[in-house]
């Protein structure tokens, strides 16, 4: 047998804002790792195998699935999760758009559809409806059918575009 | 006699008020049951069975035993010494029978995923590289699969006990169907297929037990649509005094009737909670959701109708045949949804001739019960089907041969030949309404053109009904456990904000707004000064929880009355303080006025203030009652009746067969809206759920009864990009049943979508002669009605 990697693995990160450091197994999620030990529930696992979105997060500026990501490829990485967005402000349009017009039933999909959201209407302001379909392809909602969700980015993405 | 709520000044009902329970949502600060940790908690994960149905001869569990993190391995035979077994049967089902069915199988195992050994570990990744070294012999034995041939005398009995593979039949025969068949002009028929499905739900099945043994007291956090009737099942099979479960039940990640029934792991994981004394966790993750949460629908229905020239009806003869896999699910079974399918086909028409027979079977695949809009799809599709088969055969316009034969207006309540009695439907009035709100004759005439041209577009109609504020009928007079009735409890807090408490549950559809802006109406406070407390045992009124459309209509008349109750407890109150007649007073935006000038007299934070601290200062016998509770349980019919239409405007592609969805139209009576942003929404995702089923969705299973493409990345459902927008509109037909007047509508548009869109690949396929019946309508299919593939 070769000699085998080790099991844990230091990390340093930026998370909402905040320095962590810790010890991750080399083979956790980076959705565990917010999950179980930040204890930064608001991303979701629907599925762990990167189709349903829910576990959406930003890293570096970029959404990714939290759960295709591993924990120790985020050393030097800075996170964003629902949580940070909230708190910064950074989302607070889209998420009165979401409450407003109902883009959300069961809010298990939300936070993942957030992250997505914010990252259509930052490069996207001009989407249509049609885009703002496709560029959520990636986010499953089992809840509203979809509607409220892409009425309330466009709202946003519309507002956006015209303060800019 | 003091003003309906719909009346009173400030009323909220039929406003869009945003939900104020989804703020935390928007910002992940919802508490779904994986995000609670306790001390001590512990992490439970399956090993599962491979096989369709195999016996267990011996389980090695030492390696598991020893790997790390490892806390405790159970089995079968361990486990039924803490949990009892339980039969999926209700008494008036008659003739249904299953087996009993064990938190974890005991001598062998019946479907492919049936849980077989509880592994316990401090993490749920250890717990699953645990249960990967759990060894077990198996001896494969014979599987059922096919529902078609469960019942022939060649096909081995799946539980030898109950003498066949038949779980439940129904036949019905009502009128003269043959005279109506050989009256006819012309005759339809065709065979419709709706594929086996389920709800992945995003949020997976879910439970944490934590069980005190110092005071026997069980704790579940739950996932669950019914808090009270699993407090019921857990008490039962882990022998525990009643009182002494708690269920509690935070956020729900959807539901969609998935979280409303027995599942063995859960069962298991609770046993666990009481044997370690210690919580124990479950999350299913979606590999297993989709092999044991419950799948639906998956009936063969060979139908027909008969039809005259003139477009009447004149009988309907249907048979169909549904497997449920090994088991009756508990405790609303399995045998619902063919019922369901018995009484509804047909439902919106006045045709009077109707047969119809349900086999229910057993098979070695996951078990099937209840799912949104139970036996609704299926039974609309053969309608509807039917319908527009009828019409094309006569050679009338869709409309207007639906309009010939919906129940008129005015003739209710009226009888069905199922024997169920509608209170009051608006058909031709929402018939009217759906072809202006699409635009009928001008879809047509594009429709005409763009043929010319070679694209191929349909359009498609589906009339339904919808059972919603169920009776006793549905499920208690069987002799479950299972609340038909509501409670609602509404406190008078000593500043002046009303905490309102209540047995229906919420998993997004807006329960608790709804019963806010209800309780805020009732009373006269504003939104801002009410809070909602859903989903305790320990805290609600009994009640039945959420199912069958039940939570607006039930829940919420059980709101109103107690709201009015409070409101006049607070005016005799009020009065004594103020030298008033009560009823001169009202409440008003949480202010005590002049009923006639609506003046102010004093704020209700006063009345608290003193009610509460000074009391001493109100006469003897002023004793004020500022919390009440009433009750409402809807007697009247077994069901209030909704009714309803779908139509779907597509583009089919005829040489690769894929179904581009343009438009959808709803018109949908669900009498008093209380809150129309509310009402579209759940609609539109009831029609997002029926047209996967009709274009996706498929649990499929091969011959030896295993599920081929359980996750997420296989079995599809509806994307953004795919869905169409979807244009509502209303009638209003309030139910005289209560003074609310609301009727359900989470189930509408589940009901009605697959029909409108199986008539409008339909409408496009008619110039190739060319059809579809069988659910989900996938390429290869709509390739196959044409001839283009074989
Ligand atoms: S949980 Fe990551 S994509 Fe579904
Ligand atoms: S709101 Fe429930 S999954 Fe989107």
């Amino acid at each position: 047998m070769t000699e085998s990697l080790p099991l844990n693995l230091p990390i340093d990160l930026t998370v909402n804002g905040e320095r962590i450091s810790a010890t991750v197994p080399a083979r956790q999620h980076l959705i565990d790792f917010l999950r179980e030990t930040l204890s930064l529930t608001g991303s979701h696992i629907g599925c762990e195998h990167g189709v349903c979105g829910a576990c959406s997060i930003r890293v570096n500026g970029a959404v990714v699935r939290g759960c295709l990501t591993l924990a120790v490829q985020c050393d030097g990485a800075s996170v964003d999760t629902i949580e940070g967005l909230s708190d910064s402000g950074a989302i607070a349009d889209l998420q009165s758009a979401f409450h407003e017009r109902n883009a959300l039933q069961c809010g298990f999909c939300t936070p993942g559809m957030l992250a997505t959201g914010y990252d259509i209407v930052r490069r996207l302001p001009d989407a249509d409806e049609a885009r703002i379909r496709r560029e959520l392809s990636g986010n499953i909602c089992r809840c509203t059918g979809y509607h409220a969700i892409v009425d309330a980015i466009e709202t946003v993405a519309a507002k956006r575009g015209a303060g800019a | 006699m003091s003003l309906s709520i719909l009346d009173r000044p400030n009323s909220y009902i039929g406003r869009t008020v945003p939900r104020p329970n989804a703020k935390k949502l928007v910002q992940g600060r919802g508490t779904y049951v994986d995000d609670i940790k306790l001390p001590r908690m512990v992490h439970v994960a399956f090993v599962r069975s491979p096989y369709a149905h195999a016996r267990i001869l011996a389980i090695r569990s030492d390696a598991a035993q020893a790997a790390p993190g490892v806390v405790r391995i159970v089995t079968g035979a361990e486990m039924a010494a803490v949990c009892t077994p339980w039969v999926g049967v209700l008494g008036h089902m008659k003739g249904l029978k299953s087996a009993p069915q064990y938190a974890l199988a005991v001598d062998r195992a019946c479907w492919q995923g049936e849980a077989v050994v509880a592994v316990v570990a401090h993490s749920r990744a250890e717990a699953e590289d645990a249960a990967q070294l759990v060894e077990i012999d198996w001896e494969e034995l014979f599987v059922v699969a096919d529902m078609e041939t469960a019942l022939d005398p060649e096909t081995p009995v799946i539980h030898p006990e109950l003498g066949d593979n038949l779980a439940f039949r129904r036949e019905l025969d009502v009128g003269d169907v043959e005279k109506g068949f050989a009256a006819a002009d012309a005759i339809v028929e065709e065979t419709y297929i709706t594929g086996r499905h389920t709800g992945v739900c995003l949020e997976a099945r879910s439970i944490l037990a934590d069980y005190q043994p110092a005071d026997e007291q069980l704790v579940v956090y739950h996932s669950t649509q019914a808090p009270h009737m699993m407090q019921t099942i857990f008490a039962k099979h882990l022998d525990l005094p009643e009182t002494n479960v708690r269920v509690i039940c935070k956020d729900v990640g959807g539901a969609f009737g998935i979280k409303v029934h027995t599942y063995p792991d859960e069962m298991a994981t609770v046993a666990l909670a009481k044997m370690l004394r210690r919580p124990v966790k479950f999350i299913a993750d979606r590999m297993e959701s989709f092999v044991t949460d419950i799948h639906a629908r998956d009936h063969r229905v060979k139908a027909r109708m008969a039809v005259s020239k003139e477009g009447r009806i004149l009988a309907i003869e249907a048979d169909d045949r549904t497997g449920i896999g090994p088991y009756s699910v508990y405790p609303r079974t399995s045998a619902i949804e063919a019922n369901q399918v018995v009484n509804l086909i047909g439902g919106p028409y006045t045709n009077q001739n109707y047969r119809c027979t349900a086999n229910v079977v057993f098979q070695n695949k996951n078990v099937m019960c209840q799912y949104r809009a139970v036996g609704h799809p299926i039974a609309c599709a053969v309608t509807e089907g039917l319908v527009d088969k009828a019409a094309r055969a006569i050679g009338m316009d869709p409309a207007e041969f639906r309009r010939r034969n919906l129940i008129a207006d005015d003739a209710y309540p009226y009888k069905a030949p199922t024997g169920m009695v509608y209170e009051g439907l608006s058909h031709h009035k929402s018939l009217d309404k759906l072809l202006e709100l699409m635009q009928y004759d001008r879809l047509r005439a594009e429709q005409a053109a763009l043929r010319e041209k070679g694209i191929h577009r349909g359009i498609g109609l589906a009339a339904f009904i919808e059972v919603t504020n169920p009776s006793a009928m549905f499920y208690g007079v069987g002799g479950a456990r299972i609340s038909a009735q509501d409670g609602c409890t509404i406190r008078l807090d000593p500043t002046g904000v009303i905490t309102v408490s209540i047995g229906v549950t919420e998993q997004g559809q807006g329960t608790e707004a709804i019963m806010a802006q209800i309780a805020a109406s009732s009373v006269g406070v504003p939104m801002d000064k009410v809070r909602l407390i859903t989903g305790d045992t320990e805290v609600t009124p009994y009640g039945g929880g959420t199912w069958a459309s039940r939570g607006a209509g039930i829940g919420g008349e059980a709101t109103l009355q107690a709201g009015r109750a409070l409101r006049e407890n607070i005016l005799s109150v009020a009065g004594t303080m103020l030298q008033a007649a009560p009823q001169t007073l009202d409440i008003r935006a949480g202010i005590i006025v002049d009923a006639d000038t609506g003046a102010e007299r004093m704020k209700l934070e006063e009345l608290g203030r003193v009610a509460y601290f000074r009391p001493d200062t109100l006469p003897r016998d002023c004793q004020p009652e500022l919390m009440v509770t009433r009750h409402y349980v809807q007697k009247d019919y077994a069901f209030v009746f909704t009714n309803g239409l779908q139509a779907s405007y597509l583009e089919v592609d005829t040489e690769t067969g894929f179904v581009t969805l343009l438009d959808h139209w709803v018109v949908e009576d669900c009498g008093t809206i209380i809150n129309p942003q509310l009402v579209d929404e759940q609609i539109r995702g009831g029609v997002v759920q029926g047209l996967g089923g009709a274009l996706f969705e498929e649990c499929l299973y091969s011959a030896d009864g295993q599920m081929l493409n359980a996750n997420m990345a296989d079995y599809l459902v509806p994307m953004a990009s795919e869905m169409p927008d979807i244009a509502i509109a209303h009638v209003v037909t309030p139910t005289q049943t209560s003074e609310l007047g609301a009727k359900g509508v989470g189930e509408a548009g589940t009901a009605g979508a697959p029909a409108a869109v199986m008539n409008a690949i339909n409408d496009a396929l008619s110039p190739f002669g060319a059809s579809v019946a069988a659910q989900p309508f996938t390429p290869e299919r709509v390739l196959r009605a044409l001839g283009k593939i074989r």
